[in-house]
């Protein structure tokens, strides 16, 4: 039967045919219609790493690196690779004992869990660096080597200024739009925040072939499509980096801040908020424990009060009432009022420092005076003129004014989180006072109290204008970025001149003469810098806190503005002394010499001696003290707790440290005050709560009202 | 020496021998092409401790046994058919005492250094045995009993090599089945039997009912097609319900008893890892140990499937060239050398380079077909296709598998995976093949 045999045959060729067919139909797609495998055959065996570039530097006006990038060498441990590891050359090389070593294996786990890596031992010496380098085969994989670039300060300074880097958290990564990856590191506050684009510089990209157990085996196609890493950009500030270390030596022990700025230009000298920190405490492996103990801090460390930090300006504002009184034209310089020791237009009086003598016969001798009188009749000329047909619309006026000089406004200076003070809208005085109120309800406006807060960044600012006669730059740190780039526009906003409304130079020139006169034999005379002329206001501003419950009245916050050299300004300077009394006593002083120091670049000896002088006065109130102190003796308990736990204490109260807590007792102090008017911002030395001072619930909240100059 | 002699060299078929040594380059060279790291090329193959020399070696050897082979006479083929059998089922039974267990095959025999696994093997005795069968004079196919006898001495080692876990291997004992049905082994089985294997994956595709609506369906249409015939031919219609009866219940109550009684869970989740569907995991009729046992098959057989589709996908329509494939070179398909060879030419030559290398295959097995339609001697052509039937089925399961139409089998791919005995074994195969081709004009028995 060949015919039957024929078939057969063909049917087996045919089976073959088919299932070969079937096969070259299954390759087709594959590896022609299924582009995915090429993605997951690249996910497989391609390793993409970001190079991280080098931070930009920040420098100040002379060229000095304020901050610098240095490299911290971490052992980090991983807990669950440990099998197999030399443990005992490894405790050799580190010099600690496996009691010890247990114990910071514990503290890892707890601390990171077993399955992420976390720091052994930080900060490592170069020389055990290297011996751990050379035998590391024997430690891996429980064990490795990390180098960290971080941030160091050899000034110790301008911690504020500088703001800190840290790890991006989800929430960033989602508003970035994940352009940030986990474990990154991003400015999260200060100048490197709102520099951030430019300092960060630009992430390459190296692509690696690795294997299957993820070791690198060499590089993709030679590195045909790696990107390298462009260095972050650097910023040249105008900080003078020795005043400003002098100005943080003033503020150690004390709660304020000062404000420097060169008119012309708008550059900001020094910002210094007292109590200062050094910024090197928030980088290395100490910053988690260094950060929570300053949150904890009733003095509050970390809050800039240069820029957040709203006072009441007390007698300092009153050349700007001045200038508003001369522009709407109610004054002339040559105007004179009659004090007899206090105004009494209003009912209640309220006092003057002087009395008779004509101490307020024309503007310039009411402001060498800080005559209250004067500026509280000016005010209210202000406000009540004619033209405006009644106080409302002349209130409305004057606030106009007043946000003109930048009062109650945001500057907007190149640091995050600025805060813009208080000034009260004809709504809050409607609601306080049921819509029926007169220019006597706020008369204290003309003397820098009652609904007016402001921080040291405004005052400063306003000794621009007054400095400048009429215009300023909006203050700022950066002068300008090395380099070129398309986040140049940055910078632009800086350049940009703002006039004062219209108010003559001739105005300028005699609130200027009246400020020479408050140095040169007014309240101010402690600030006289011989071969300077200077112009400047004191200010004694009132203000109340809530302690225990009761609203007391505390010690008055002491000011002191100034400009220099009067004809040709080349500072201007606001300094805030909290709770230290008269301006001339604290505040004066200080803004004296940093005068001096700007200008001279020097200080003659016997001035040397007042800088120890205010360097070692303590100025703060008991109560935070006393708080702070507790804080204090509870850190070094935990600290030698610590201690005893990493010199390897066998007596097991070490192991107090991962589970208990010292729990701190609530102390008798400051309970924030709910203000009594609603809707009404924080006002005085208050904190702006931030994630920080929720954790504790003492804070001060300052009132400001009554009159004292 | 010996090439030169004209009683060796006549009547030997060149292009089996050519599509061979290609075949067995090209697996050199995939091997290489895996295995091979910065080493000196010349020492690599001098040192024999590469997988690539080693290869090169087996190579060696292979063509000098393969030589030695083509000086034997024919007629000790058939004489020691019967014999060799014999011995090849003792190996395997010995295999059972003395086997060593090595990742999860319990079918090799260690003698030092030395491994045999006689299922391997067993297939040349086999082939041998088969052949002899159903070429006496006595035997006529087409009588149950002598197609029951044929069937047992291909079953027997299946059986043997299901016991040694080798379903690989068991699949490729079936295959004889192709002989038998060239041999006279009505079409019936053949039909039935793929019906079957279509029947059992559509079972494991379609949802029950939908496949019980299509059969009937199905049933109906031939009812109605045939609606005239009936009259004629009573049986018919009987046969079209039978048939549906069958069909039904076997996707009904067949396959799922099969599943979850006779076969093994983590089999059973092989087969459904095949196509592309998640085996849901009965904790009351399983043991604790067979679920975790299923849980490390499912891992490694996934990702292996997993890492061979991206190597061979990701080779495109060129290929990324000899030695530059990443997935190959870098470890990523475990068993690279040995049963997922095929990713190395599908990385590296593409689709390209794939096809051709099946076109080779096919080629060879179109050719053996025609070598076993013109022998005189029934022994040589039931021998002849025995050598396809195995190629075939080797090729079917290996390439199958590394594309992922067919569950994970080790079983190597002819002349091309590392190992010496199954290079060895299919030289011989083909030797011997080609030994009885040249002598195509004598009648063996």
């Amino acid at each position: 039967m060949p015919l039957y045999h024929q078939s057969r045959q063909t049917v087996i060729q045919g089976i073959f045919l088919v299932v070969f067919v079937i096969l070259i139909i299954r390759l087709f797609v594959l590896q022609i219609l299924s582009p995915q495998y090429q993605m997951q055959a690249m996910d497989n065996a391609v390793y993409r790493s970001i190079v991280y570039p080098d931070r930009g530097i920040i420098f100040d006006r002379k060229g000095k690196p304020i901050l610098e990038n240095t490299l911290t060498r971490e052992l980090m441990i991983l807990p669950n690779q440990l099998r197999g590891v030399d443990t005992a050359g490894l405790l050799a090389i580190l010099g600690i004992d496996t009691a010890e070593f247990r114990q910071r294996l514990v503290a890892a786990i707890v601390k990171n869990g077993r399955y992420r890596p976390t720091v052994f031992e930080p900060s490592l010496t170069i020389e055990k660096f290297v011996k751990l380098q050379e035998s590391m085969f024997r430690f891996e994989p429980g064990f490795f080597l990390q180098e960290r670039p971080i941030r160091t300060y050899p000034y110790r300074a301008a911690a504020h200024i500088l703001g800190y880097i840290g790890e991006v958290d989800s929430t960033i990564l989602r508003r970035t739009n994940f352009f940030y990856q986990m474990g990154d590191y991003m400015g999260l506050s200060g100048l490197e925040r709102y520099y951030e684009p430019v300092l960060m510089g630009q992430r390459g990209v190296s692509y690696q072939l690795k294997d299957n157990r993820n070791r690198i085996v060499g590089a993709f196609e030679n590195g045909k499509y790696d990107t390298a890493a462009k260095a972050g950009r650097n910023l040249r500030t105008y900080l003078d980096m020795e005043i400003q270390v002098m100005a943080e030596r003033f503020f150690a022990n004390k709660l304020g801040a000062v404000v420097a700025i060169e008119p012309s230009t708008g550059g900001i000298i020094a910002m210094a908020s007292g109590p200062t920190y050094d910024p090197n405490q928030l980088t290395g492996p100490q910053r988690r424990r260094n950060f929570s103990w300053m949150l904890s801090d009733t003095a509050r460390p970390l809050f800039n009060r240069a820029i957040k930090g709203q006072y009441p300006p007390g007698s300092t504002v009153k050349p700007m009432g001045a200038l508003i009184a001369l522009d709407q034209g109610v004054i002339s310089p040559e105007y004179g009022y009659g004090c007899g020791g206090a105004y009494v237009a209003c009912g209640r009086p309220i006092r003057c420092s002087h009395a008779g003598g004509g101490h307020a016969a024309n503007l310039r001798n009411a402001l060498a005076n800080s005559c209250n009188s004067y500026f509280c009749h000016i005010y209210r000329m202000s406000v009540d003129k004619g033209q405006f047909g009644g106080v409302a619309n002349g209130y409305v006026r004057w606030q106009q004014y007043a946000n003109s000089f930048g009062m109650g406004v945001r500057l907007g200076l190149d640091l995050p989180s600025e805060d813009k003070g208080f000034i009260a809208d004809t709504g809050f005085y409607n609601r306080m006072y049921r819509g029926v109120w007169n220019s006597c309800n706020n008369v204290f406006l003309g003397i820098g109290q009652g609904e007016m807060t402001a921080t040291p960044l405004q005052m400063a600012n306003l000794m621009c204008i007054i400095a400048n006669k009429g215009f300023f730059y909006t203050p700022h740190f950066v002068e300008h970025i090395d380099g070129r780039g398309i986040e140049d526009t940055i910078l632009q906003r800086f350049g940009r001149k703002h006039e004062v409304t219209r108010i003559s130079r001739d105005a300028y020139e005699a609130v200027q003469l009246g400020m020479q006169d408050v140095v040169d034999h007014g309240t101010a005379w402690v600030a006289r810098i011989d071969g300077i002329t200077m112009a400047a206001k004191t200010g004694t501003a009132e203000n109340y806190g809530i302690i225990n419950g009761k609203r007391e009245k505390l010690e008055d916050h002491s000011w002191f503005v100034c400009f220099a050299p009067r004809e040709n300004p080349k500072i201007a300077v606001a300094v805030v002394v909290e709770n230290a009394g008269f301006g001339a006593t604290w505040a004066g002083p200080i803004a004296s010499l940093i005068v001096e120091k700007y200008l001279n670049d020097t200080l003659r000896t016997h001035r040397l001696k007042e800088v120890e002088r205010i360097a070692s006065k303590e100025i703060i109130l008991p109560v935070i003290r006393q708080k702070r102190q507790r804080l204090d003796s509870i850190r070094r308990a935990r600290a030698e707790a610590l201690e005893r736990s990493v010199t390897g204490n066998r007596d097991g109260r070490a192991t107090d440290l991962s589970t208990g807590r010292v729990k701190v007792p609530p102390a008798p102090g400051i309970v924030h005050d709910v203000s009594k008017h609603a809707g009404r911002p924080a006002q005085g030395g208050g904190p702006v709560p931030t994630e920080g001072h929720r954790l504790h619930k003492v804070a001060i909240i300052r009132k400001d009202e009554g009159t004292k100059s | 020496m010996r090439g030169r002699n004209p009683e060796i060299a006549r009547g030997v078929d060149w292009a089996v021998i050519a599509i061979y040594l290609m075949l067995v380059s090209i697996g050199v060279m995939s091997i290489f092409a895996a295995t091979y790291r910065d080493e000196s090329i010349l020492q690599g193959f001098l040192s024999l401790k590469t997988d690539y020399s080693k290869q090169a070696l087996f190579f060696v050897i292979s063509m000098v046994l393969g030589v030695f082979i083509l000086l034997i006479d024919s007629k000790l083929f058939t004489a020691t058919a019967n014999l060799s059998y014999v011995a090849g089922i003792l190996l395997l039974l010995l295999v059972f005492p003395f086997h060593t267990e090595v990742k999860g095959t319990k079918s090799i025999i260690r003698f030092g250094t030395f491994q045999l696994q006689p299922a391997e093997l067993c297939k040349i005795f086999v082939n041998l045995a088969l052949a002899k069968y159903l070429s006496q004079l006595e035997t006529d196919f087409h009588r149950l009993k002598d197609q029951l006898i044929a069937s047992a001495l291909v079953l027997l080692p299946a059986i043997l090599a299901i016991f040694q876990s080798e379903t690989g291997l068991a699949l490729v004992y079936f295959s004889f089945f192709l002989v038998m049905y060239r041999e006279g082994l009505p079409s019936v089985v053949l039909v039935v039997g793929i019906s079957l294997m279509v029947l059992v994956i559509a079972t494991l595709l379609l949802d029950p009912n939908l496949l019980a609506g299509i059969l009937t369906a199905l049933a109906l249409a031939a009812i109605y097609l045939f609606r005239k015939s009936f009259r004629r031919n009573r049986g018919l219609l009987f046969i079209i319900i039978g048939c549906w009866v069958v069909s039904v219940g076997i996707q009904r109550f067949a396959v799922p008893i099969l599943f979850e009684k006779v076969l093994k869970p983590y089999q059973v989740q092989r087969i459904y890892a095949t196509v592309g569907r998640d085996f849901v995991v009965d904790p009351e009729t399983m043991t604790e140990e067979d679920i975790r046992k299923m849980e490390d098959r499912k891992k490694a057989t996934t990702y292996n499937v997993k890492q061979s589709k991206i190597a061979i996908g990701s080779g495109g329509f060129l290929g990324k060239g000899l030695m530059k494939g990443t997935q190959t070179r870098y470890d990523f398909v475990p068993e690279q050398r040995t049963d997922f060879i095929f990713c190395t030419v599908g990385e590296g030559f593409g689709f390209i380079g794939s096809a051709v290398l099946l076109m080779l295959y096919l080629l060879l097995l179109m050719r053996i077909v025609q070598i076993a339609e013109r022998q005189r001697s029934t022994f040589s052509r039931c021998y002849a296709y025995g050598v396809a039937s195995v190629i075939f089925s080797h090729v079917l399961i290996n390439i199958g598998m590394t594309v992922g139409l067919v569950p994970v089998i080790g079983i190597p791919l002819p002349f091309m995976s590392y190992g010496g005995t199954a290079l060895l074994t299919f030289t011989v195969l083909l030797a011997i093949l080609v030994r009885l081709d040249a002598d195509r004009l004598m009648n063996l028995r």
